[in-house]
C-alpha cells in the first residue's frame, strides 16, 4: 500500500509518467474498501467487549452478593442476588469431561485417517467426520435428550454402582439423567470433529521424509507416530485441543436441553443439576427482567473473555509454529 | 500392510523377528466375540460390564499378550495402538449414524404434504398436524440476509489479507479472524442485543437475527476465501499487471473469477454452518406461529427456533413436530453441504 501512494506522488510530480493518476484512484478506493472490511473484524471484536461491559455494569452494581462466589441466580429480586459460581463450575466440569473423551478419540481418528486408512477411504472418512460437525447443535440437543440420555443412563448407573466410592460418582438422589456427565458426553461428541479435523491437518503436514526415515530404521508404525509425528505436530495438537475446548465452553442449546433446571453446585456429576454459562443465558433469557438480562449479559461477558483467552492462546501457538516450521 | 505381512512371512526368521500369523487377528476377534456371546447368554459378567465391552477387552488383552509372548514388547505396543486407533474410528461413526438414523426415522413419520405447506396458526401444542412453512421461510430469509451481508464483507477482507495486506495490520486482522471463529454463538446474540436492540437501533426481528448470524459467518467466509485466493497462481496476476491492468481490475477480473468456484463453496459451507444456529436467534427474535416475511418488523420463526419452541412445549405431538423439523433442517444443511463439497471437488484448480 505504501508503494501505491509513493507512485501516486511520483506521477503527480511527473505528469508525463507512464502511469496516469485516474487508475491509481480506482486502486486506492478498492484498497480502502477491502481494508475497511478487514478493520471491521477488529472493530466488531472490540465492540463485542465494549457493549457487553457497558450493559453488564448496571447488574453488577445492583448485585448485593459476590458475583464470583454466589451460588444462586435471583437478579430480578430486590435486593438482587446472583453469582456465577454454579455456571463456572458446570461449564468447567462439562468441558473437562468433553475434553477427556474427545481429545484422545479425536487424535485417534486423525491418526487413522492420516496413517492407517487407505488414502481414498481416509478422504471419505474425513468427509464423514466433517458431516458430524455440520449437524446443528439443536439436533444434538434433541437427540441427546430423547435418545442418547436414556441409552447412556445405564452407564451412569454403572459408574455409581462400581465406582461410587469415588465421591464424584456417588449418587444420593438415585436419579441419573440430566446430569453434568450427560451434558459432557454430548459435548464430547460435538467437539470431536473440531479436534480431529484440525489435528488431521497437522498430521498430514509432517514431512514425508521424517516418516519414511523412521520406518526405514525399523520402527513399528506406532513408534513412527510417537517419534516422528508427535514431536513435529505437538503445537498443532495442543491448539486443536484448545479450539475444541473453546467450542465446548460456548456450546449453548444442546447443554440447555440436557441439563435440568436445578441451579446448584453439585460435585456428584451423575446427579441432575448444574448449569453452564451459555445454557443459562438461553434458559433464563425469556423470563428475565431488566436487571436479569443485564446479569445474563455479565455472565456472557465472562464466557466471552474465557473463550477469547482460550482461542487466542490456541491461535498464538499455531502462529508461532508457522514461523519456524520448515515443513512447507 | 497385507503385502508387507506376506513378505515377512516368506523371510520369517531371517530379516524380521518372529511375527504372529495373519490368522491370529480374526481368530482372536472370533474368540472375543464368543466370550461376549457367553456373557450375553449366561448373564455372568465382571463388575457389571456389558457383553460388548467384555469382548473388546478380551480382544485387546488377548492380542497384547500373544503378541508380547511371540513378537516382543515393541510389536505388542504397536498392535495395541493399532487396535485402539481403529476403535476410535468406530466410536466416531456410531453417534453420527445414530443421530442420522434417529432423525430420519422419527422425522419421516411426521413428513407429509401439510407439514411443508402449513404453519402453526390455530394449531395448539397438543394437536397433531401443523407445519413448518413459516419457519422454513424464516430460515431462508434470515440466512439469506446474513449471506448477503457476510459474503461481500468476508470476500473484501480476504482480498485485503491476500492482495494488499502486510505488516502489523495484516497480522492482527488475520489473528482476530481466527479468534472470531471461536466466538460462542450465544455471545454473538448478546452482542446484537446489547449493541442494536438495547440502544433502540433495531427491534427484536428477523433482521437482528440475521445480523447475529453475520458475526458467526464473516470469519468463516474470510478464512475460506483467503485459502482460495491464495491458490490463484501468481503468474496470472503478474501477467495482467505487466499488461498495465490496474490492480483492482486484476483482482475483480482475474483473481476472483479464477477462484470463483472455491469462493462459492466456502460461502455455502458458511451458510450450512449458520443455518442450524439457534442460540443467537433466541435472543434477537420473538417466535411467531405464522408466516411473517417482513424481517424488520414483528416476530419471525426459523427452523432451529421452531424446534426449540416445540421441544419446550413438551407434548407428544409437538415433540413429533420437532423431529420433523429437525429432519427438514438436517436435509437443508446437508444438501447445501454436499453440494458445496461436490462443487469444490469438481472445480478446484488442480495446481497447488
Amino acid at each position: 500500500m505504501s508503494t501505491s501512494t509513493d507512485e501516486t506522488a511520483q506521477s503527480a510530480a511527473d505528469p508525463a509518467g507512464i502511469s496516469g493518476t485516474a487508475i491509481r484512484a480506482g486502486d486506492r478506493n478498492f484498497l480502502g474498501l477491502s481494508r475497511g472490511a478487514g478493520i471491521l473484524v477488529l472493530a466488531v471484536m472490540a465492540a463485542i467487549a465494549a457493549f457487553l461491559v457497558w450493559k453488564a455494569i448496571p447488574s453488577l452494581q445492583a448485585d448485593s452478593a459476590n458475583f464470583l462466589t454466589e451460588q444462586s441466580w435471583l437478579p430480578d429480586q430486590t435486593p438482587s442476588v446472583f453469582g456465577i459460581a454454579v455456571l463456572a463450575f458446570g461449564t468447567f466440569v462439562t468441558a473437562v469431561i468433553a475434553m477427556l473423551i474427545a481429545v484422545p478419540i479425536g487424535f485417534g481418528i486423525a491418526l487413522f485417517i492420516a496413517f492407517y486408512a487407505r488414502p481414498r477411504f481416509g478422504k471419505a472418512l474425513g468427509f464423514i467426520v466433517d458431516l458430524l460437525a455440520a449437524v446443528p447443535s439443536i439436533i444434538f440437543g434433541l437427540w441427546g435428550l430423547y435418545n442418547f440420555m436414556p441409552a447412556v443412563t445405564s452407564f451412569a448407573r454403572w459408574l455409581t454402582e462400581y465406582l461410587g466410592w469415588i465421591p464424584i460418582f456417588a449418587n444420593d438422589k438415585q436419579l441419573w439423567t440430566k446430569s453434568l456427565l450427560m451434558a459432557g458426553l454430548v459435548l464430547a461428541i460435538m467437539v470431536l470433529p473440531t479436534v480431529s479435523a484440525i489435528s488431521r491437518e497437522v498430521f498430514v503436514q509432517v514431512p514425508r521424509m521424517h516418516i519414511e526415515a523412521s520406518l526405514a530404521l525399523g520402527a513399528t508404525r506406532w513408534e513412527m507416530i510417537k517419534m516422528a509425528v508427535f514431536p513435529f505436530s505437538r503445537p498443532g495438537m495442543i491448539s486443536a485441543a484448545m479450539l475444541g475446548l473453546g467450542r465446548a465452553l460456548g456450546e449453548t442449546i444442546a447443554v440447555a436441553l440436557i441439563l435440568s433446571a436445578v441451579f446448584e453446585v453439585n460435585t456428584h456429576i451423575t446427579e441432575p443439576g448444574g448449569n453452564s454459562f451459555a445454557a443459562n443465558i438461553a434458559l433464563k433469557w425469556g423470563e428475565a427482567g431488566e436487571v436479569g438480562r443485564s446479569a445474563l449479559i455479565a455472565s456472557g461477558l465472562v464466557l466471552f473473555l474465557i473463550t477469547l483467552a482460550v482461542n487466542m492462546i490456541a491461535r498464538w501457538i499455531i502462529a508461532r509454529r508457522k514461523e519456524f516450521s520448515g515443513a512447507n | 500392510m497385507s503385502g508387507v505381512d506376506a513378505q515377512q512371512a516368506e523371510v520369517e526368521g531371517h530379516l524380521s523377528g518372529r511375527r504372529l500369523p495373519r490368522w491370529s487377528t480374526p481368530a482372536l476377534a472370533g474368540g472375543a466375540l464368543l466370550v461376549g456371546l457367553i456373557v450375553q447368554l449366561t448373564g455372568w459378567t465382571v463388575v457389571g460390564l456389558a457383553p460388548g465391552v467384555v469382548a473388546a477387552i478380551v480382544f485387546l488383552l488377548g492380542q497384547a499378550i500373544t503378541s508380547l509372548a511371540i513378537e516382543g514388547r515393541r510389536h505388542s505396543k504397536d498392535r495395541i495402538a493399532t487396535t485402539l486407533i481403529y476403535a476410535t474410528f468406530v466410536v466416531a461413526l456410531t453417534p453420527l449414524l445414530w443421530i442420522l438414523i434417529t432423525v430420519l426415522v422419527k422425522g419421516l413419520s411426521v413428513f407429509d404434504w401439510t407439514f411443508f405447506t402449513s404453519t402453526m396458526r390455530n394449531v395448539s401444542p397438543r394437536q397433531p398436524g401443523g407445519g413448518i412453512l413459516h419457519a422454513f421461510l424464516g430460515t431462508l430469509e434470515q440466512v439469506g440476509i446474513a449471506t448477503l451481508v457476510s459474503v461481500p464483507v468476508g470476500l473484501l477482507a480476504a482480498i485485503y489479507l491476500v492482495e494488499f495486506g502486510k505488516g502489523r495490520l495484516k497480522f492482527w486482522i488475520s489473528f482476530f479472524v481466527d479468534v472470531m471463529t471461536g466466538v460462542p454463538s450465544i455471545v454473538a446474540g448478546l452482542f446484537i442485543y446489547t449493541a442494536l436492540i438495547l440502544t433502540g437501533v433495531l427491534q427484536q426481528s428477523g433482521f437482528a437475527a440475521a445480523l447475529a448470524l453475520c458475526i458467526l459467518m464473516i470469519p468463516v467466509v474470510i478464512r475460506s476465501s483467503e485459502e482460495m485466493l491464495k491458490i490463484v497462481p501468481n503468474d496470472l496476476r503478474e501477467a495482467a499487471l505487466a499488461l498495465g491492468v490496474p490492480k483492482w481490475k486484476v483482482i475483480l477480473r482475474i483473481v476472483v473469477p479464477t477462484a470463483i468456484s472455491g469462493l462459492i463453496t466456502g460461502a455455502m459451507l458458511a451458510v450450512a454452518r449458520v443455518a442450524g444456529e439457534t442460540a443467537p436467534l433466541l435472543l434477537t427474535t420473538f417466535l411467531a406461529q405464522d408466516i411473517n416475511l417482513n424481517a424488520f418488523n414483528g416476530s419471525q420463526t426459523s427452523l432451529p427456533t421452531f424446534i426449540w419452541d416445540q421441544i419446550s412445549r413438551g407434548t407428544t405431538s409437538s415433540v413429533n413436530r420437532a423431529w420433523g423439523a429437525a429432519l427438514a433442517l438436517i436435509l437443508f444443511v446437508l444438501i447445501i453441504y454436499a453440494a458445496a463439497r461436490i462443487l469444490a471437488a469438481r472445480f478446484t484448480p488442480k495446481s497447488r
